[in-house]
């Protein structure tokens, strides 16, 4: 199952131009405000036509101009989770559940309404009304009615954005739960937060005034030196893959990454999961040779792949860590000082408590 | 309270004409309400005006030129006479007829917001959910507008039983044909000695007034709690 689309649409003095597919698993559409991201996953949507392009769904067109196909949205079967949850207020949440089953084409196969109401956790909440629902409840709902309807395809659209962190992190797991339980389902995932999108996504699409700016693999792009300006600098950072060894009883806990291991406070996940870890850019520091007498013990041998010097003092430097990927960022000096160049090998230096809590994602 | 039979037919025919109006009008102006809430289209001002006319004519006006238009000789009319047979003028379906144009803009006016308070988005969203536009206005607009339609009914029916000025220049005031209950208290204070066959009537009709805000209040309150979920069983 994937998406494919191409299309342009023009609101006033701003105009959207993509292009990309979006294969199963979550895809990530990150742009600040008025890049263009709502716009896209209502055109995906069918709640507003683009001007030109084609939209498809494994091959089935949603949208073409040419042919001039239009899918209204009620049959293009987008499990669609709003921003702002959009509840029916007249029905409590056992009815804003069964909306979505009533809806769902005849002989369509999925989840239950028990099975969905017990996966994100509402079984308690079923007689109670929306105005009575927390933030979190309500998105949770939202999301569970979303695949009631038996979906093709979920959007979503900042579905945590309305929400505090402590919310943040209630819900975060269930959006990992459905990427690896859903099997076949592909997730347009919209949000302006790289925490959520580093946790959660395998694609990411940065949009920057209507165009794509980068897209590709998660890992690829958020270790890419370019997208630094594009995401801003105190989120830019790469993704880490890493194995959980052990547990320690001081509240620290050994992983394992291809370079080697780390000792970081705060994992959650048990022994032998591959989690993920958000290393913000800044929070790398370079040396060319192995430190010693540090007080971070997490120290990786690796390769400069590439340096980005921008307008201001900072570089943005891509790094290789035995096959992973990782981007530091250091003062332009700092370049010259150490002259590093491609493919000079040094070590970098993560500082254990700068990697949060919840940037480590499963 | 005891009524003589002309009364008594004044009352009866009061209530047929408003019950029909009202059941008349009410499709009309949520559709109408409708177009002009949502829709989009040249000329949305000139039929909120036209709408609203009733509303700002002398209603003796509004009676004449329902005479005009709709008198056997009228031209819409002339052509229900000779097409279908019907005579509206001097008869309880003109009455009818003055109801339902009388009332229109309050029932419009009622609807019309209660439709533009509707969040669109959630109609959208039931949409993505696969709910076709019929399914969405049945189960997500109808009960959401609910309220609003109701208020617009009681309105619509209020303003029929207390129709006087156009009725009374389109219909005349025929005892047993076309005096309604206004008309035939209109008619007893005309004649000496008849206050106390008036103020039956006037009675009665504070009965009827009494009652039907009494019945919508209590059917808005229903409404409200299945809408806002007050109550936790529907």
């Amino acid at each position: 199952m994937s998406l494919d689309l191409n299309i342009t649409k023009r609101l006033g003095t701003f105009t959207l131009d993509v292009g990309f597919t979006a294969p199963n698993g979550v895809t990530a559409v990150f742009g600040r405000s008025g890049a263009g991201k709502t716009t896209l996953i209502n055109v995906v949507a069918g709640l507003s036509a683009p001007d030109s392009g084609h939209i498809a769904l494994n091959d089935t067109p949603l949208f073409d101009a040419a042919q001039r196909i239009n899918l209204p949205a009620h049959k293009r079967r987008m499990g669609y989770v709003f921003q702002d949850a959009r509840l029916f207020p007249h029905m409590d949440v056992t009815q804003n559940l069964r909306f979505g089953l009533r809806h769902a084409p005849a002989g369509s196969t999925g989840p239950s309404l028990d099975e969905v109401a017990d996966l994100l956790g509402l079984t308690d909440l079923m007689k109670r009304r929306p105005t009575d629902l927390s933030g979190g409840e309500k998105q949770r709902v939202a999301l569970g009615r979303a695949l009631l309807s038996r979906p093709k395809m979920l959007l979503m659209d900042e579905p945590l954005a309305a929400l505090d962190g402590q919310r943040k992190d209630n819900i975060l797991p269930y959006l990992e739960r459905l990427k690896s339980g859903a099997a076949g389902l592909p997730i347009l995932y919209v949000s302006h937060a790289l925490d959520e999108i580093a946790r959660l996504a395998d694609q990411l699409v940065i949009l920057s005034k209507g165009k794509i700016a980068a897209s590709g693999s998660i890992f690829d792009v958020l270790a890419d030196p370019t997208i630094v300006p594009l995401v801003g600098v105190r989120q830019a950072g790469a993704v880490l893959q890493a194995t959980v060894m052990e547990h320690g009883d001081d509240g620290i806990s050994t992983l394992k990454t291809n370079a080697g291991t780390l000792e970081l406070p705060g994992v959650a996940a048990p022994v032998g999961t591959l989690v993920r870890l958000h290393v913000l850019a800044q929070d790398v520091i370079l040396s060319r040779t192995r430190p010693t007498g540090l007080s971070s013990v997490n120290i990786l041998p690796v390769t400069v792949k590439s340096i980005r010097t921008g307008d201001g003092p900072g570089a943005a430097i891509s790094l290789d860590a035995a096959g992973d990927q990782l981007l530091a960022r250091v003062t332009a000096r700092a370049v010259q000082d150490l002259d590093l160049s491609q493919g000079v090998t040094c070590f970098a230096v993560i500082k254990a408590t700068s990697i949060a809590a919840t940037s480590i994602g499963r | 309270m005891m009524l003589d039979a002309a009364s008594w037919d004044a009352l009866r025919l009061s209530l047929l004409v408003a019950c029909t109006a009202t059941l008349v009008a009410l499709p009309i102006a949520l559709w109408v309400a409708w177009l002009l809430a949502r829709g989009q289209f040249r000329g949305k001002a000139l039929l909120s005006a036209l709408v609203h006319l009733p509303l700002v004519l002398p209603p003796v006006v509004t009676g004449y030129l329902l005479l005009i238009g709709f008198g056997r000789n009228g031209p819409i009319g002339g052509f229900l006479y000779d097409v279908f047979g019907i005579t509206l003028a001097f008869r309880w379906t003109g009455a009818v007829l003055a109801a339902v144009i009388m009332g229109f803009p309050l029932m419009v006016r009622a609807m019309r917001l209660a439709i533009e308070a509707v969040d669109p988005k959630l109609e959208q969203a039931a949409a993505t959910l696969g709910a076709k536009p019929t399914s969405v206005f049945a189960s997500v607009t109808l009960p959401l507008i609910a309220p609003g339609i109701l208020a617009g009914a009681v309105m619509g029916f209020a303003k029929a039983i207390g129709e006087f000025g156009a009725t009374i220049t389109f219909v005349a005031n025929i005892p047993g044909q076309t005096q309604t209950l206004p008309s035939a208290i209109y008619s007893f204070l005309q004649v000496p000695g008849g206050e106390d066959r008036a103020i039956a009537l006037v009675l009665w009709a504070c009965v009827i007034a009494i009652t039907a805000v009494a019945l919508s209040e209590w059917l808005a309150q229903r409404v409200a709690k299945r809408i806002r979920g007050i109550e936790g069983d529907t």
